[in-house]
Order: C-alpha cells, then structure tokens, then sequence
C-alpha cells in the first residue's frame, strides 16, 4: 500500500519509459509480489486453529520488511467489489525462515470482513498488505519480565512475542493470563500448552469464561473475568512485572484502571485496534464535525452538507460543480458517519473518501480538511 | 431551444425522480462483476501496450539494412504496423474506458488506492487535473449552455448557429482537421482557455503555472514516445548489426526513426479516434443548447433534462462501445457521469424507453451518420447563418 521513496536511477529510468505509470505495474502483469508501486502479498495456507478462528500464512512481496514480534500489518481485501482495510496482529516470529508471514484472524459476530477471511479466502488468492507497524513489542536491550494478559484472538501478538524469544533462545520468566470461553476456544492452546510444558520459566494460566457446569450466574461469570483478587492469586509478583495486553475493549479498559489505580500505568502496554465502522445513527441526527487538518471543529444540524458547514467556519475546501458530479471535494472520512443526502445512504468506513457537496454529518464525524 | 414546452414543472420533476430511481438501483448493485470487469480491463490494456512496443521491436527483424535472408519492406512494414496499431488501440483504451472514466470518479467506489480519480494519470499530454477542471467541473455542469460551457466549438469552432458568425469561422474546417490530428495537444491547451487569452479577457501570466505543468506532462510523453523507446529499439539493432558486419549506424538511426514512426502513428490513431467519438457526443445535428437564463435555479430534474437534451448517442457493437470508453452512450454518461461505464448499455434502454414516455428526444445514429452530421454542421456553420435543428420526439 505504501509507496517507496528515493527510487535509484536505474529504476526511474525504466519507469519513464512505463510513464505515466511505472515499470512495477507492467511486473504485476508477471507477478503481484514483484510490484514496488503497492505492496501485496499471495495467500499460501490456510489452517483453522479453532471453529471460528483461522490462520493465513501469507507471502509477502517485495519491499516487505522484517517485523517486530508484536506489530501489525494493515491488509487489504475487495468485498462485494469493494475494498476494505483492516488492522491484524502478526502471529509468527520474525526468525521464520521461510520469508512466511500468518495471521490469525476470528470471525466477529456481523464482522463483514473477519468472515470474509475466515470463510472465503484460498491459497493463491492475492491481497494489498501494508508493511508492519505499531509499538506494542517487547524492548530489545533490557531484558524484562514480561507478565502477558490476552483474550480470545488478543493472542496473536503474544504469541509472536513468545515464538520470537523461544526461536532466540532467550524466554525470561514469563507469567501469561489467557481467557477464552471454553477450552476448545483457545487459539494456538496445544502449542501454549506444550510451550509451558518444556519451559518451566512459562507459566501458563487459561481462563475459562463461559465453560460449562458452573452456574452462569453475575457473580460466577465476575470471578472468571478479570479481576485484582484473580491477578494477585496467579501472580503475586504482578508490581514488579512489564505487563502486555491484548484483547476486548472491556479487559483492557478494567487493566488500566487497576494499574493506574496502582501507580503504575507506566508498566502497562496495551494494543487496541481502533474501531474501523461507526455505528450508524436511524435518524438524522446533529452532531460534531471535526475537520482533522485545520483543527477547526462545528456542530452540525446533520442536514446541511459538509463544504458548506466548512465553508461557514472559514476553510475553503476544493470544490467544483456542488452538486454531486465533479467529485472536486472529494475529502477522506476520518471516523464517525455520514448521509449522502441524494440517496440517504451512510456511509461509516473509516478511510473512505465521501463528497462532501452532498453529504451531512450524522452524528459525529471527522474529515481530513 | 431550451427545456421542451411541452411538459410542465410537475412532470419535469417527476422524470426526475424516475431517473433518479435508475441512478440509485444501478449504484446500488455495483460490486464484484464491475471490479472484475475495470481490472481485466486495465490488465489488457497494459498488455497490449507491452506488446505493441515489442512486436515493433520484433518487426526490426526484418529492417531490409540488415541482410538477413527474410528481412524485406513488406514483411518488415506489415509487422511495424501491427506493433503500431496494437499500441494505438492501447492508447485508446487507456484514455477512454479507462484513464476518462477513472477520472470521472467512476471507480472511487471501490476503494482501490491504486484506481483512484484524484491520483490517476493518464497517457495523454495533458495533465490530469487539468482535464478534471475542464471536462468535469465546467462541461459536465454547464453542458451545453452558450457561453458557460467551453466544449460547445472548444473556443475556436462554430458548432451551433447560436453562436454568433466570426470572419474567423470561415477557417473552421482547416481548424477542425488539424484538432482531429493533434486532438491530444489540444486538450492539453484547452483548460487554459486560449480564445480568452488572445481576446485579452485573461493575462498569459495568469495561466503561466498551467502552461509550466503541460510542458512537465507533454515532455515526458514525448520523452517516452519519440526517445526512449526508439533509442531502445536503436540500442538492440546494435549486436546485430555487428554481427551481421552491417553499418551499425545506419541501422540503429533507421530502426530509431522507424520506431518513432509507429509511434507517432499510435498516438495518430487514438487523436483522430478520440476526436471522432468526443465530436459525435455534443455535436451531430439535433443536439440542442441552452442560455444562461435557461439554467437559472435549476432543479436536479431539469439538469437531467439538460443532459438528455444536450448529448448524442452512437449505435454501434460491444467492442466498439469499449473502444469509444462507452462515450458511445454519451446521453448515459451525461446523465450518470459517475456510474461505471461498463453499466452504460444496460441502462440505455431504460433512459431511452423514460425519453419515449416523457415525449424527450433521444438522439443516437450510427457512427457514419452521426459524424457525417458532425462534419457537415461544421462545413456549413464556417459560413455565416444556418438553421437550428433540434430534434424532437
């Protein structure tokens, strides 16, 4: 997705015979992975870790660079013609040998694209990947010792973290909080168990949440989620400890209010995906519109379209015809929601572009202007 | 001219509404078959420009300097122009179905970053957002109106007897050759609105940073076209030559100028083409135009009527349809600029069939018609005078 900067001289040399395009797209008629104008990968294997839960080992193409265990990759996937990007924990070590990369991806409930790739994708298939990013991983320099809480699909980066020091021979004295609902559920389980059994510095607690035979009952289900009592009995040395945290907004909103309670927040590192979809309000609806680049912020009726609401608080956005035909102000939506006023559709992807001659805010909204 | 008389303002709006309902059903139900359908063309597209290029390069097999045993004019000119031609109907496609459409935002929806309107760039010598200006935000809103719309003549054709004769129509039809071949140098220049600037309405220095880009643009097309990739060929004649014991000069400088040649001649074939088809969307007889105060507060609904009124269509087979980027269906593509040209033919009918009940004419002729009407209406527009057409129902 991202393109390189500073081409040598040979290579602009050949793309000024490809111009107005460049020599990488005449490569991607030969094959995706060679191209340097966007970056993709091909899908290699497929392998279900659990029922809904899948891993996808991906070839990354050229330009692809090295992760740190821990990092994600935004990747790319047309749906119903459309392209979607989404945000996903790399789950293999950076040691891998084979130039391999996986993922590991569950299905959301009402997850339009996590279904996609749990049901539809097929080795050979083909998809835009961005290079790794983020700063959830563990130091390089001091060694810590790190104290890991995960849920459900919050695993992905932990265990790249663990397969990572485990391939450089360097696995400290490592606590590991996981939750999952049933043991059945526990994604990557064997490997974490076996892991625990021949590392006795790894101490592995699985967490059950929805196992069945106890009474599902308020006070039960509180006992098997995380709780200060729960962290003090399976690791009382949790004060001394880095913690990184990966999992459901609910967990991670409930660690850093006790580490911060605790003085510590510091010692807490947590990923969160941003939410990529905003809920859709039934009804117009007013709200706030922030424009991201001017830092200039109104409050919308979520009737009045979006270059006047602009134009009104004194930017002056590119336009052309105002009415829907020229697409001179296309702007990117940032985050929140907005009505095209023609049809009244919504549209809530973050990262897409809208017009915003004929589209209001409905709700709130942010816009790159 | 103007909107028909015959309809008042409650059917005006109610057509409207039906086109509008054809808009959203067909936006509604874009998906996987248009992606698939943009991206093997766009595929083929570059295929057939890669090939081109190298069947030309193969052609210099047989340059005639070389000696070789089958090397001879007609073999040699027979592939050259094949490698020409292939090269001429990529360019075409690349402009048309794909760089124009692209352009017009049709495949924004897919947010693909890599078929994108604002990023994309076109194999023409003029730049894209200068076409963008042009053609998307003063001809697509103002189509047709007099003095509000720069396609209508492109500033130096009297193309509807509306516009008021000038000593300097009487030199039209010369004009009008030379734009159909160097029809892409004057797209570059139109943006900068030439006519105003030797009337003195505009300053040259106003337009000089415009005028900066479309040297940029133009001369890495021509960098392209008429010294890279004839040097190239020029450089592979050269083992040969040697080989052969041959006059290497001699034959790089024929295989040089030779593959310059085709070239020139691919980028001939997509002017007059272009030419031809963009000619025949606004300017076959029938056609009607619009002053300004015609469009004066006007409603959604009464600028659909404007487009209908104001575009012509061609008859013509599937691949003809892709060849002309489906500008064959202007009416359509006026009415729905930002629809996917691959949907234009399924909709047409429909358009056709909400004309015939609203008692709207739907202009469309075959090709030799409607160019012959074209061509005729600027030989006789030269000459002061001439009678408006307007087709009816």
């Amino acid at each position: 997705m991202q393109p390189v900067d500073n081409p040598s001289w040979l290579t602009r040399l050949g793309d000024a015979f490809a111009w107005p395009l460049r020599t990488s797209h005449y490569l991607e008629l030969v094959n995706p992975l060679w191209t340097t104008h966007a970056l993709q990968a091909r899908v290699e294997k497929v392998w279900d870790e659990t029922a809904d839960a899948r891993t996808i080992t991906l070839r990354p193409g050229r330009n692809w660079r090295s992760h740190r265990p821990g990092q994600h990759l935004r990747i790319g996937v047309p749906i119903g013609g459309m392209h979607y990007t989404r945000t996903y924990s790399i789950s293999s070590a950076p040691e891998a040998s084979d130039e391999l990369i996986t993922i590991t991806v569950k299905a959301i409930t009402g997850g339009r694209m996590s279904h996609h790739l749990v049901r539809n994708i097929k080795p050979g298939d083909h998809l835009p990947i961005g290079v790794p990013q983020g700063d959830f991983y563990l130091p390089d320099a001091n060694p810590v010792q790190p104290l890991f809480i995960s849920a459900g699909s919050g695993i992905t980066p932990i265990i790249s973290m663990l397969r990572s020091l485990v391939a450089q021979e360097r696995l400290p004295d490592v606590v590991h909080l996981h939750y999952a609902p049933h043991a059945y559920d526990v994604i990557f389980g064997n490997e974490l168990r076996a892991l625990a059994a021949r590392h006795p510095q790894y101490r592995l607690h699985l967490l059950y949440t929805r196992e069945p035979g106890a009474a599902p009952t308020a006070a039960a289900a509180g006992r098997r989620h995380f709780s200060a009592e729960q962290l003090g009995e399976v690791c009382p040395d949790w004060r001394d400890r880095d913690v990184f945290a990966c999992g459901p907004q609910g967990l991670l909103d409930a660690l850093e209010s006790h580490w911060d309670r605790a003085g510590l927040s510091r010692q807490l590192h947590s990923e969160r995906f941003r939410a990529q979809v905003a809920a859709t309000p039934a009804q117009v609806s007013s709200g706030t519109v922030r424009f991201a680049r001017s830092g200039v912020v109104a409050s919308s009726d979520g009737v009045v379209n979006l270059l006047r609401l602009a134009e009104d608080h004194g930017l002056n956005p590119a336009h052309g015809c105002r009415m829907g035909i020229c697409h001179g102000c296309d702007a990117v939506l940032k985050s929140g929601c907005v009505r095209d006023l023609r049809t009244n559709a919504m549209l809530n992807e973050a990262d897409q572009i809208v017009q915003i001659c004929v589209c209001a805010a409905a709700g709130d909204a942010e816009l790159e202007l | 001219m103007g909107i028909p008389s015959h309809l008042s303002a409650g059917d005006i709006e109610e057509f409207g509404r039906e086109m509008d309902a054809i808009r959203n059903e067909v936006m509604d139900s874009r998906g996987d078959r248009d992606r698939a359908y943009i991206l093997r063309v766009i595929r083929w597209q570059r295929s057939l420009a890669l090939g081109g290029r190298i069947v030309m390069f193969i052609s210099l097999l047989a340059l005639p300097l070389s000696g070789l045993p089958y090397a001879g004019w007609p073999q040699f000119l027979v592939v050259l122009a094949l490698g020409s031609i292939m090269l001429g109907i990529a360019k075409i496609i690349e402009n048309m179905e794909i760089g124009h459409n692209v352009m017009h935002a049709q495949w924004d929806w897919m947010r693909d970053p890599n078929i994108q309107s604002n990023t994309w760039e076109w194999d023409n010598v003029c730049p894209s957002d200068q076409w963008k200006h042009s053609h998307n935000v003063v001809h697509h809103t103002w189509t047709n109106v007099i003095g509000k719309d720069p396609d209508i003549g492109y500033g130096v054709l009297r193309v509807t007897p509306v516009q008021h004769w000038r000593p300097k129509f009487l030199a039209q039809p010369l004009i009008n050759f030379f734009l159909n071949i160097l029809f892409q140098w004057g797209v570059a220049i139109h943006d900068l609105e030439v006519d105003k600037i030797l009337e003195g309405e505009k300053s040259l220095a106003s337009v000089r940073p415009m005028l900066r880009r479309i040297v940029w643009k133009a001369s890495r097309q021509l960098l392209k076209d008429y010294v890279l990739w004839p040097a190239l060929g020029a450089l592979l004649t050269l083992p040969a030559a040697l080989v052969l014991q041959v006059n290497p000069a001699a034959v790089a400088l024929a295989a040089f100028l030779l593959v310059a040649g085709g070239n020139m001649f691919a980028n001939l074939m997509r002017n007059v083409w272009s030419n031809v088809i963009i000619f025949c969307g606004h300017f076959p007889s029938g056609v009607h135009h619009f002053s300004k105060q015609d469009v004066e507060g006007e409603t959604r609904a009464r600028w659909y009527i404007r487009q209908l009124l104001g575009s012509a269509n061609i008859g013509g087979g599937k691949l003809f349809h892709v060849l002309s980027g489906n500008l064959s269906h202007q009416i359509e593509h006026h009415l729905f600029p930002d629809m996917p040209s691959n949907r234009y033919p399924e909709v047409a009918p429909r358009v056709r069939a909400l004309a015939a009940r609203y008692r709207l004419p739907y202009n469309t002729a075959s090709l030799t018609r409607q160019f012959g009407s074209t061509t005729w209406t600027i030989w006789r527009l030269a000459f002061p005078g001439g009678r408006i057409k307007a087709a009816t129902a």
